[in-house]
């Protein structure tokens, strides 16, 4: 399993901050998007892997944490 | 050192007490930049009555560590402060304060540039507006360079 988590107008879109999802060998964080979500992954939305930015194509692994969030605003 | 605050903090308080607490800077640090980054009570024309700031527990606070650590590695500091509130926020609190010391100013501006477009541009921080019509997700950061 996986950890999924949404921050902010994403959380609010889903009415969820986090959920667990069943891996598969080679699953990347788009496809983890598509589970998660249902719908294709829009270009504006960050992820992050264990606490660190990653790319789309980049492949998860069981136990992962994997968060989706919108461009950030903080300072 | 770098920490969320979920309470109002004054930045010149906090610069008082970092030096006081590193009197290894006393004589040393010929420079010492700072910006502090305060809520402003309007935002795109609207009046903006608080504003709610998220984070991301644990990716946030890694993400400020390796900032200041790259801006240390990067030029001669001799220290790099930040602190960043969380939670809710009003008009007119201090919502980050930066600061880096270094025996000269290039190095202390610098770096103090550098840590303040990195955290704006990466830090994982979303901002919530409560406007008198309701509440609005803040969409993005506006350029760090006027020119």
């Amino acid at each position: 399993m996986i950890r999924v988590k949404f921050f902010a107008s994403l959380r609010e879109q889903f009415g969820a901050a986090e959920l667990d999802l069943p891996t598969r060998p080679g699953m990347s964080v788009a496809e983890v998007w598509n589970a998660a979500a249902g719908q294709p992954l829009p270009d504006y939305v960050l992820m992050a892997r264990n606490l660190e930015y990653v790319q789309s194509d980049s492949v998860v692994e069981d136990g992962d944490e994997i968060a989706f969030f919108p461009p950030v605003t903080g300072g | 050192m770098i920490e969320l605050r979920a309470q109002e903090f004054d930045p010149w308080r906090e610069l008082r007490a970092f030096e006081t607490a590193h009197p290894e800077l006393h004589g040393k640090a010929g420079a010492s930049a700072v910006f502090a980054g305060t809520m402003r009570d309007f935002n795109q024309s609207d009046d903006v009555a608080a504003m709610f700031l998220e984070h991301y527990p644990g990716m946030t606070e890694k993400h400020l560590s390796a900032i200041r650590d790259s801006a240390m590695r990067r030029w001669p500091l001799q220290a790099a402060l930040v602190i960043h509130r969380i939670g809710e926020v009003r008009p007119g609190d201090t919502i980050v304060l930066v600061a880096a010391w270094s025996a000269h100013r290039a190095a202390a501006f610098d770096a103090c540039r550098f840590i303040m477009e990195d955290l704006k541009s990466k830090a994982p921080f979303w901002k919530k507006e409560r406007l008198r019509s309701g509440e609005r997700w803040v969409d993005s950061n506006t350029p760090g360079f006027s020119n």
